[in-house]
């Protein structure tokens, strides 16, 4: 079924095939990652192989229809960075606070709500 | 620039840069899920960070690229970095997932990798992605785009400039080392 796709002319299901990996390698990751910064990273993949599919879009609709604003794909995966940047430090503080009560970054060791 | 326009002139360099970038994005998104190192998985982060910045460059958004090389792969991945330095026990510590949970989540995976693309095929042959014709003279001018955040998209803008201050100031209370409330709860349960 892959196959298929495998050409010389690379159109947008080819950068939504990928996107869609990373997405699933992320979300993989963000299950089995028993590291909160294994999760974190997990999330920046979900992340990237959203922005693939934004900047795909944008690029290959520009022959089409022109309905939408100029830039919007571009626009939006650039506060999708800055977004992620920001999660990213918010979450690390979190688990320094994490780690210094509970000696380790296991998610396992969150038990302290369960019951 | 030249990269760009060599390519878009000759659309097998771009299909062999395409498979290329896709290769190492793909072995590397897969290592990230696979190791068990979290040092390792942050490495193999930062490989599918580039090679996606790659992608960016040959989708002609260069400005993008360069913002996911210095931003993403510059700043955020290093960021990571040091919270994995500040956050390790011993340079042996793995965490390992029961078995259990690792099959459930490969098949979940699984399903929706299937699932996703089923979609695009079902996409790409109804036609719901347009004509999609070969682009040869897409650009993507930086001054325009710059234009655009300052004018079209001034409000998320300002939102999110605001958004990072306050992420800044909460980072940085929520990180502060507490020392003294340990100290002080030690003194009063030794006065006990």
């Amino acid at each position: 079924m892959l196959l298929a796709f495998i050409d010389t002319t690379i159109a947008l299901p080819h950068y939504l095939t990928l996107a869609a990996i990373l997405f699933v390698c992320g979300l993989i990751t963000i299950l089995t990652k028993r590291n909160a910064i294994g999760i974190l990273i997990g999330v920046e993949l979900v992340l990237n192989a959203a922005n693939i599919n934004l900047v795909a879009f944008e690029h290959f609709s520009h022959g089409g229809a022109d309905g939408a604003p100029a830039f919007a794909g571009q626009v939006f995966a650039l506060f999708v960075i800055v977004l992620a940047a920001a999660e990213a430090a918010v979450a690390l503080a979190i688990f320094l606070n994490f780690y210094n009560n509970f000696a380790s970054v296991d998610v396992e060791k969150a038990r302290k709500l369960k019951g | 620039m030249s990269t760009f326009i060599l390519a878009q002139q000759n659309t097998s360099i771009t299909a062999a840069l395409f498979y290329l970038f896709a290769a190492i994005a793909t072995l590397s998104a897969l290592a990230v899920a696979v190791s068990r190192n979290i040092v390792r998985t942050a490495v193999y982060l930062l490989f599918t960070l580039g090679s996606v910045a790659g992608l960016y460059f040959l989708l002609a958004s260069e400005f993008l690229a360069a913002v996911q090389l210095v931003v993403y792969a510059g700043g955020t991945l290093i960021l990571i970095v040091f919270g994995i330095m500040l956050t390790s026990r011993s340079p042996f510590s793995r965490y390992q997932p029961s078995r259990v949970e690792v099959y459930v989540a490969m098949a979940i995976g699984a399903i929706l990798l299937f699932a996703l693309i089923i979609g695009v095929q079902t996409g790409a042959s109804s036609g719901a992605f347009g004509s999609s014709p070969p682009l040869t003279e897409q650009t993507y001018p930086v001054d325009r785009l710059g234009q655009a955040l300052l004018g079209d998209y001034l409000v998320p803008f300002e939102i999110v400039s605001v958004l990072l201050l306050v992420m800044m100031i909460g980072a940085a209370y929520l990180a502060k080392a507490r020392r003294r409330d340990a100290s002080a709860q030690d003194a009063t349960r030794a006065r006990r």
